[in-house]
């Protein structure tokens, strides 16, 4: 922002020299410049759009707001109320579930999966677009809802497990439960780290595996001590990204549950429970601390990330 | 990051794949082993089709037969789902279709336009700051959105948007998809700057450069930003959810998500077919644009 206005006059000051100036249409180096600027306008609209929305909401955070009347500073009580709020955290303790669990789960089988593919077999692309496809759509409507459905009472999970004489439990309905069916929901859409998974194993030079055979190296060190650390940047990119995504769950939480984050709470995603507090009991001064907590507890999950990272995450180059 | 960020040109496309595979061959094992190997891939492929294949079928299924059956193929078939769910709620589905179309193509137009200007100056033009402003831009991929919830509601209520589509459209004229801007970077940077000066010296500026010289071979680049678009605008629940009271502006997740409200036994083959009707054009376009997905996904590691 700050470059755009020290900028600005400049460009000022060339239009206002005009034709009779000693630099008539400004050097290639400035027109360059003014027209980067320009090239970044909608840019540094969205910007302005980012910038002073993140700084509001971390002064509501300090405030009452409720939409309706002017906002109060309050300073600390949001974060005193929320340290006493059970509810809050359940919705941690919900998603931290679902994120600690799923995600490995999903990364160990997208890794599998992409190091199985990248053995050269036939209908690779095949099996890559049904392992794929999953991922485009498991963060819609249709299918949570259809998820609802499968685990149902009555549902096909139930119904398979029939055939050997096992009553499933209520998934959906039981708190112990309904959890799970959203992590296995996650888990079916391990198809885009796997997509990434394969793209980063492609480029690992199989002279590297010719070289650890000769040497008599078995496929089990190979992998430990070849593919893994040449990955490893991938692995690393994979799990901040899947990290990040899924501590900002909601739909999935919001259709199993009606909205509710039910049963006894047991589907109460931070964000759903960030959306209630916001937008339907209004408190919009909680719900912007409730956000900020949220950017603390991603941001110092990726720094910890990226501190380990100097310790397995090897770099080529 | 490093290894991601190579130009979506440089990953093979199955033709080579072919070839490269050829060298592997005698490392993938025995006749008995690849079977194997097939078989699990197979197996699992078929477990993770098998919840949309059952959606499908149920679609044709009398909703007394739905739960009864494990099996994909409907014993009485019934058509008469579609029909009964075209009119379920206030409006006819088409109408909804319709809404989640128009926020769609506009959010295209917008991220292709926003996105591909901001790319250009990032990847091929010099200015103080330029370093700044694209380190800005990555740090604000992991930005969670929820940060800005509240006061970006608060600006479209003020404006008089609620109840419209512009919250949902109006944000992606202004490059506030970085993923897009960097998976446009990447394609940028890889090609030749001999193009610009060649152009400059045709006497264009940069701004003709940009559309008649850069823009053209971006296609590819362009493509997997309208497919991504499409999928996650067409999905997206949130916005909509936040925005959109009125009945009949509804976009089809809305929609859908009205059916589980007027929930019944009777309701649910009309709602599994408008289920199918509403993930039929991801399904689609994923078919259609597969190389561009997989080579953007590859790319960015966009979902």
């Amino acid at each position: 922002m700050s470059v755009l206005t020290k900028q600005a006059p400049g460009a000022a000051a060339t239009i206002a020299a005009g034709p009779p100036g000693r630099r008539k249409q400004g050097s290639p180096r400035r027109r360059n410049q003014r027209s980067g600027y320009l090239f970044l306008l909608p840019w540094f609209l969205g910007m302005l759009f980012t910038i002073v929305p993140f700084f509001a909401s971390l002064y509501l955070a300090f405030t009452d707001y409720n939409l309706f009347t002017e906002p109060n500073f309050v300073g600390l009580a949001n974060f005193q109320a929320m340290a006493e709020d059970p509810r809050l955290g359940q919705s941690l303790k919900v998603t931290f579930i679902y994120t600690f669990v799923s995600v490995p789960i999903s990364l160990a089988v997208a890794l599998l999966i992409a190091l199985v593919l990248n053995r050269g077999l036939q209908g690779l692309a095949i099996y890559r677009s049904v392992y794929y496809l999953p991922s485009l759509l498991g963060g819609s409507v249709a299918i949570v809802m259809l998820w609802r459905y499968i685990f149902g009472n009555e549902g096909i999970i139930n119904g398979f497990l029939g055939l050997f004489g096992i009553a499933g439990p209520a998934w959906v309905t039981d708190p112990n439960f309904s959890l799970s069916t959203l992590i296995v929901l996650n888990v079916w859409t391990f198809g885009s780290p796997m997509v990434i998974f394969l793209a980063g194993l492609r480029q690992v030079p199989t002279m590297y595996y010719e070289a650890a055979s000769i040497d008599g190296a078995s496929r089990w060190r190979q992998f430990r001590s070849i593919t893994i650390p040449l990955i490893s940047p991938i692995i690393f990119f994979n799990l901040i990204m899947q990290l990040i995504g899924s501590f900002q769950t909601f739909t999935q939480g919001y259709v199993m549950s009606g909205g509710t984050g039910g049963p006894a709470d047991s589907t109460l995603f931070y964000n759903l429970y960030l959306y209630q507090k916001g937008f339907t009991e209004f408190e919009m001064g909680y719900a912007s601390a409730m956000a900020w907590l949220l950017l603390m507890i991603i941001a110092i999950f990726t720094a910890i990330n990226f501190i380990a990272s100097k310790f397995w995450v090897f770099y080529d180059n | 990051m490093a290894l991601l960020a190579s130009p979506p040109k440089s990953t093979p496309k199955p033709a080579k794949q072919a070839k490269q595979a050829d060298p592997e061959e005698a490392l993938s094992g025995t006749r008995g082993t690849r079977f194997s190997r097939h078989l699990i891939l197979c197996l699992v492929g078929l477990v993770m089709m098998y919840p949309l294949l059952w959606l499908i079928s149920s679609s044709f299924k009398p909703s007394n037969d739905i739960f009864r059956q494990l099996g994909l193929w409907p014993e009485n078939w019934d058509f008469s789902n579609y029909a009964e769910g075209w009119t379920a709620l206030n409006q006819p589905f088409h109408v909804y279709l319709i809404n989640s179309m128009v926020v769609v193509v506009f959010s295209i137009i917008g991220n292709i336009f926003s996105c591909a200007l901001a790319a250009y100056a990032f990847a091929r033009m010099e200015f103080t700051g330029r370093k700044l402003f694209f380190a800005l831009m990555l740090g604000t991929l992991m930005l969670p959105g929820h940060v800005l919830l509240v006061p970006q509601y608060i600006i479209f209520s003020q404006l008089g948007w609620l109840d419209t589509y512009l919250p949902l459209i109006v944000p992606n004229f202004m490059a506030t998809n970085a993923f897009f801007i960097f998976l446009m970077v990447q394609f940028m940077k890889a090609l030749p700057k001999e193009l610009d000066d060649a152009a400059q010296i045709d006497g264009c500026g940069p701004f003709r450069t940009f559309l008649r010289v850069i823009l053209p071979l971006c296609v590819p680049a362009m493509a997997t930003t309208a497919i991504f678009t499409f999928i996650s605008t067409w999905n997206e629940f949130f916005g909509p959810l936040l925005y959109i009271q009125n009945q009949d502006l509804y976009t089809v997740p809305l929609a859908l998500r009205a059916f589980m409200d007027s929930e019944g036994q009777s309701m649910w083959g009309p709602m599994f077919a408008m289920s199918v009707v509403s993930i039929a054009p991801i399904i689609g376009f994923f078919i259609a644009g597969q190389k561009y997905l997989i080579n953007g996904i590859a790319t960015t590691g966009l979902k």
